[in-house]
Formats: C-alpha cells, sequence, structure tokens
C-alpha cells in the first residue's frame, strides 16, 4: 500500500526517493503512530517532503490517493447515533431530505447502513473495510460520501468535513506560481561562482603551516583573497506597451536581482534589441547607448538576462524598418544574433504565462532566436533559467 | 520520553509528532518557518523538558563544517615549539573540540542545535552529510575515530536563505513551523502573560491581524513581535477600548514601534489609515 502511495507522489513529481520511503516504512514500524490518518498525513509529509514548496502538491497527491481509499470504522461503540444523524442532515439539502422521507425516514435508512456494515464486517474480519466513493447502495445516492466525510480513527471520532490536505493551505508555496521579490532573491541565489580575486588580506593558513614546515620552523606567512561572488549578470528589459500588466512581477524581479548581484548591469529596451538601448527611461531618446558599445564593453563572461514578453507584429523582429518606434536599419533579429553571439550564456524570461506563448507567432520567433532558453517569469521558471545560465 | 509542549512553548500537534518522530528514529529534524515563530526556541524547550543539555551552534556566513567537528591552532603550536614548550610533542594538546564533538562524546543524549544552517556557504551542509549520518567522524592529525556514543537529537533550522542541497535533505526531517492560527496565538499570550486582561488580548489580536494581512508590507510582524507589543500595551496601560477606537477609525496602533520595524511599512499603514479615515 505505501508503495503505491510513494508512486502516486511521483506521479504529482514530489521529489521523494527510495531512502525517503524506507524512513516511513522503519517509522511505522517503530509505532510512531498508530491508525490515525491524520497523523499519518503528518508523519509522512515530515519524512518524504524536504520543502515546503512542495507541500500542495504533497496534498494534492494525498488527497487522491486517499480519495480511493477511505477507512471506515462505523458504529463502533463510541459513536452516539443522534450525532451521526446531525452529521447527515448536515449535508443533504432540503430536495435530498424530502426524498428521504419517501424512502422512510433517516431512521431506517441509517437501520439498513447499519446492517448492512455488520455484514460487512462478518466478512472481513478485523473490522475494517475500505469503503470506495459512488456504487450501488443507496447511502451515496443521499449524500454519504460525495465530499468524501471520513469517520475517522482519532481519539475524538470527530469528523472533518474538509481535510487538512483538502484546504490546500500551502498553495502559495508552490513552485509554479509568481512569486514576490524574498523567493525570486532565492532563485536567484543559486547563481553563484565564487572566487578569490581583489586584495590579499586573508591568511591561507594551509599555505602557511606548508612553507613554515618546509622551511624547517621559520614563520613563512602567505595571504589569499578572500572569496566572493564573482558572477556578473547583465540584464535588459523590456518597457512600455504591452508589458505595462507585467509590472509588478518584472519590479519585484528587478529589486531581487539588485540585492543580490554586486555585480549587475542592466538596460532598457523596447520590445526588441535594435542599435540602441538605455539605462534611464525617462531619458531614453536623448540618452541611448549603442549596443555595439555594449558588447565591446562587457566581456563574454557576463550572464545575460532578457526580461520580455515578446508579444510583438514578427515584422518588428524580421525586418529591417520594423521597429514601432524608429527606423532601424537593420532588423531586430540580426542584433538579437550578435548580442547573442557575443556572450556565452543568455536567457530570456517571459512574464507572459506559458501557456500562451505558442498563440504569439513572435514568441515563438524570438524562442528560436534564443536556441529555447526561454523561461517564464515564475519561480519555476527562473530556477530553470539560472540553471542554464550556471 | 515524549515532547508534547512545555508550560511556556507551545507546540500544535504536526510539531509535536514531529519531534517526536525525530527523536525515535534518531535523524537530524530540518525546521522552517518565518522568523520569529520560535524555531530556536524549540530546541531549547526541548532540552529543558528532556532534561538533558543543549548544545547550540550558531551558524555565520563564515562558519565551515570543520569547526563544528574540530580545529586544529596550528598557530599556539608553532608558537610553543619556538618557546621550546614541552607541550608541542603531543598534537592532541592542539586540538579543539567543536560542538558536534561535544555532542557525540557526551555523557547522556543532548539536543544540538544547529542553527540558521542557510546562513553558511553553500557547500556548508554538503560537509556535514557523513556525521550526521554515521554520527561519526576521524581525527586526522591524532588518527582516532570519534563515535557518537549516544545519538543527539540534532535540531536545524534554516531561514530559507539558501536552497539546501537533496543529499542533505533526504537525511533529516523536514517540518514547516505554520504561523499560528488566532486561537493558537491566544494560547502562546496565555503562557506568556497569564494576567493580561482578555479583552486586551482580544482586541490586540484582532489588530495583529489584520496587520499582518495588509498586502505589501515588507516584514510582516511574527509572534515574538505580538509578545513584545502586548507587553508594552501593558506597561503603558492603554485600554482595549482606546485601541478598539484606534483601529476602527483609522490611524495607527499605538506603540507600532513594536510591531512593525521598518519604515516603509509604517508609512503604508499611515496611507492606508489615512484613507480609511476620509
Amino acid at each position: 500500500m505505501l508503495v503505491e502511495f510513494f508512486l502516486c507522489l511521483r506521479k504529482h513529481r514530489v521529489p521523494c526517493t527510495l531512502r525517503e520511503l524506507l524512513d516511513l516504512i522503519n517509522a511505522l514500524k517503530k509505532q510512531v503512530i498508530f491508525a490515525d490518518v491524520d497523523a499519518f498525513y503528518t508523519l509522512s509529509r515530515l519524512i518524504l517532503v524536504k520543502d515546503e514548496v512542495h507541500y500542495d502538491k504533497f496534498d494534492r497527491a494525498f488527497a487522491e490517493y486517499f480519495d480511493n481509499v477511505q477507512s471506515v470504522d462505523l458504529f463502533d461503540e463510541s459513536i452516539p447515533e443522534n450525532w451521526l444523524r446531525k452529521e447527515f442532515e448536515k449535508h443533504l439539502s432540503a430536495a435530498e431530505k424530502a426524498q428521504l422521507e419517501a424512502m422512510g425516514g433517516l431512521e431506517k435508512l441509517l437501520e439498513t447502513l447499519k446492517e448492512r456494515l455488520k455484514e460487512q464486517q462478518k466478512r472481513h474480519a478485523g473490522g475494517n473495510k475500505w469503503v470506495g466513493t459512488g456504487g450501488t447502495s443507496p447511502f451515496g445516492a443521499y449524500g454519504y460520501n460525495p465530499e468524501g466525510i471520513r469517520i475517522g480513527q482519532d481519539g475524538n471520532r470527530s469528523f472533518r468535513a474538509v481535510k487538512v490536505w483538502d484546504k490546500r493551505e500551502f498553495r502559495n508555496f508552490d513552485a509554479d506560481t509568481e512569486m514576490g521579490t524574498r523567493n525570486m532573491k532565492l532563485a536567484l541565489r543559486k547563481l553563484r561562482k565564487f572566487a578569490r580575486t581583489g586584495a590579499s588580506d586573508e591568511l591561507d593558513l594551509d599555505k602557511t603551516i606548508q612553507f613554515t614546515a618546509q622551511n624547517a620552523g621559520m614563520l613563512d606567512i602567505h595571504m589569499r583573497p578572500e572569496r566572493h561572488n564573482a558572477v556578473n549578470v547583465l540584464v535588459f528589459f523590456d518597457v512600455g506597451g504591452s508589458m505595462d500588466e507585467h509590472i509588478q512581477s518584472v519590479e519585484s524581479l528587478f529589486s531581487a536581482m539588485h540585492s543580490e548581484f554586486k555585480h549587475l548591469e542592466f538596460f532598457y529596451f523596447h520590445n526588441c534589441i535594435y542599435e540602441g538601448v538605455w539605462k534611464d527611461n525617462k531619458r531614453r531618446y536623448k540618452e541611448s547607448v549603442d549596443v555595439m558599445e555594449v558588447l565591446n564593453h562587457y566581456g563574454r563572461g557576463y550572464k545575460v538576462i532578457f526580461v520580455g514578453d515578446a508579444t510583438m507584429g514578427p515584422y518588428e523582429i524580421t525586418y529591417p524598418g520594423g521597429s514601432v518606434e524608429h527606423q532601424n536599419q537593420e532588423s531586430g533579429q540580426v542584433w538579437m544574433n550578435r548580442v547573442l553571439n557575443h556572450f556565452d550564456k543568455s536567457i530570456w524570461l517571459n512574464p507572459q504565462p506559458e501557456q500562451y506563448w505558442s498563440y504569439h507567432h513572435s514568441i515563438g520567433i524570438i524562442k528560436s532566436l534564443m536556441s529555447d532558453n526561454m523561461f517564464p517569469l515564475t519561480l519555476d521558471g527562473i530556477s530553470q533559467g539560472i540553471k542554464q545560465l550556471t | 520520553m515524549k515532547f508534547t509542549g512545555t508550560d511556556s512553548y507551545i507546540a500544535n500537534k504536526d510539531l509535536q509528532l514531529a519531534v517526536n518522530a525525530a527523536i525515535i528514529l534518531e535523524k537530524p529534524l530540518l525546521i522552517k518557518g518565518e522568523p520569529g515563530t520560535g524555531k530556536t526556541m524549540l530546541a531549547e524547550e526541548l532540552a529543558k523538558v528532556l532534561g538533558t543539555d543543549l548544545i547550540q551552534w550558531h551558524i555565520k556566513s563564515t562558519t565551515k563544517a570543520q569547526q563544528g567537528l574540530y580545529e586544529y591552532d596550528a598557530v599556539s603550536r608553532l608558537r610553543d615549539s619556538q618557546l621550546g614548550d614541552k607541550k608541542v610533542y603531543d598534537i592532541a594538546n592542539y586540538i579543539i573540540k567543536g560542538k558536534m564533538w561535544q555532542a557525540f562524546t557526551a555523557e547522556k543524549r543532548v539536543v544540538l542545535l544547529i542553527d540558521e544552517i542557510d546562513k553558511a556557504d553553500i557547500e556548508f551542509p554538503n560537509d556535514l552529510l557523513l556525521e550526521l549520518d554515521k554520527m561519526e567522524f576521524y581525527v586526522n592529525e591524532t588518527r582516532e575515530r570519534i563515535v557518537a556514543k549516544q545519538r543527539p537529537i540534532v535540531i536545524i533550522t534554516s531561514n530559507n536563505e539558501k536552497e539546501l542541497p537533496d543529499a542533505f535533505l533526504r537525511r533529516c526531517f523536514f517540518h514547516y513551523i505554520q504561523f499560528p492560527t488566532v486561537d493558537e496565538m491566544q494560547s502562546i499570550i496565555d503562557v506568556h502573560y497569564p494576567n493580561v486582561k482578555q479583552k486586551l488580548v482580544k482586541q490586540a489580536l484582532e489588530v495583529f491581524f489584520a496587520t499582518r494581512d495588509v498586502n505589501g508590507l515588507k516584514k510582516k510582524p511574527s509572534t515574538s513581535e505580538l509578545l513584545d507589543w502586548l507587553k508594552l500595551l501593558m506597561v503603558e496601560d492603554i485600554s482595549p477600548e482606546y485601541l478598539h477606537d484606534k483601529h476602527s477609525k483609522g490611524g495607527l496602533m499605538p506603540m507600532f514601534g513594536a510591531l512593525l520595524k521598518n519604515e516603509q511599512d509604517v508609512s503604508l499603514l499611515e496611507k492606508l489609515a489615512f484613507m480609511s479615515r476620509r
């Protein structure tokens, strides 16, 4: 049973491994919990999921798996019958109640249910029976289990109309959703390249010892520079026009990047890269910077990130003079290729949701220009993109 | 040995189960959550309940994994050698035990807190894989193997600043402390300030959770800030009615400095308050 549960989790792309499954089995063996679905939920999440980002996927997988197998231990002595009845009525609409009356009232229905369950108990030694939803029993028709009500085995025998895993409290953590600055920073942090450059101001103890020893005990001090993140990033932001609706996500990306990278340079462009980009959006017509100059100034080691929706007329990319703002001598495509050929690694982050990409011809063109290195501006997309850059 | 929270620390069911599972199965427990939800407190309280020592290892950006095991003080040995000290012939005199060594060789099963592991270098957790897994390590200088007498209860906290490597995560149990609900918050306050007026608490909680719900706050106030704020309210003897008036008519809450730690947040709330007044 656990193996199937495990496979179900894998199907929902919760990253869990065999080792964790073995841990879970071990935990059950040691009786950390006993016959308690809620506790099992917590325990399995504790052991199998290692990041709150995956909690939502886990919840969904758990719901899928346990909707099919629901433990029912009805009519144990400790369930007061009138309380059970009240619980039933809560879930019935007026029409259903009327229908119920026609069937001989709830009294009778409960009676039948009780008998039915007793029969099952006899046939299945042990007393628990996995009851599925649906089927031909009259109980299904009267809303006995439309929302998967469980009569569980915890101490207080409580019903819970909505189970923990159905609440999906961790939906916000799911990596596929768009996120705030903090989380973007997290994603960007992966882009790191430690290097020792600059002034030597740290005592290199190992080397000092080694050389002192070789010097027969005479002190021979060696220094080295401190380590720091030496990654250089160059960002091109698309501004204006269709980008206006994505302003918030781009802003948070911008502030996340700003605090994350020491060596960060950014330029603005509109729709597609042509011969000029600019640093200050207010003075864009006066103070544009030649792209050729940019290419000459920044070495090929810079990691390049384009941020833009790439939503425009296809001619803006492919034809000279296609720009909506000015008469460009060479097509955007030529300029894009120039930039891409200069730098080793580059990606395009697109705030447009990925499922709409196929409806815009221009996105397809840019994507192929980027040799498919286009990622959605979501936490997941950024992570993937950063992986591509490193 | 079962952990159910203490007089001064409220742990919900999930957290209790997580801690107990980690104790029984002898696995490190990785705790994440918003700042101020009591991650570090957990280890302190756990040690108190179990009546054992707490060994705290606070991680900084410069901390190396090796420092948790042992350090070899080469410089003082060098100095001693030039002074002709007899000590110098035994290398063991210059081995300084780290926190993990202390935890491994303690008489009782101790609680080892590795605090804010995400502050360290990205490779830091990877360097501890074997030590956490097998609870043993090898001292190169003296050629001795240090094996844990009994596996310490390891609590690791993280603020999510860096992603931890998969191999490390696979060796831990993971629990995310969610922000307390209103009821849980109520019982946390009861534990800390048993004599506070209930009316004031109710009002304060209302203001607190409303503040947390404001969109765009840079730093949402958390439990520890709420407790500080309540204390201030009590000291200043602010009446629940006054608090209520302030809140419903618009205006910053009294003593807002305890809740909001960022001037942009203060000005944001001021603006909102101003808008609701009109």
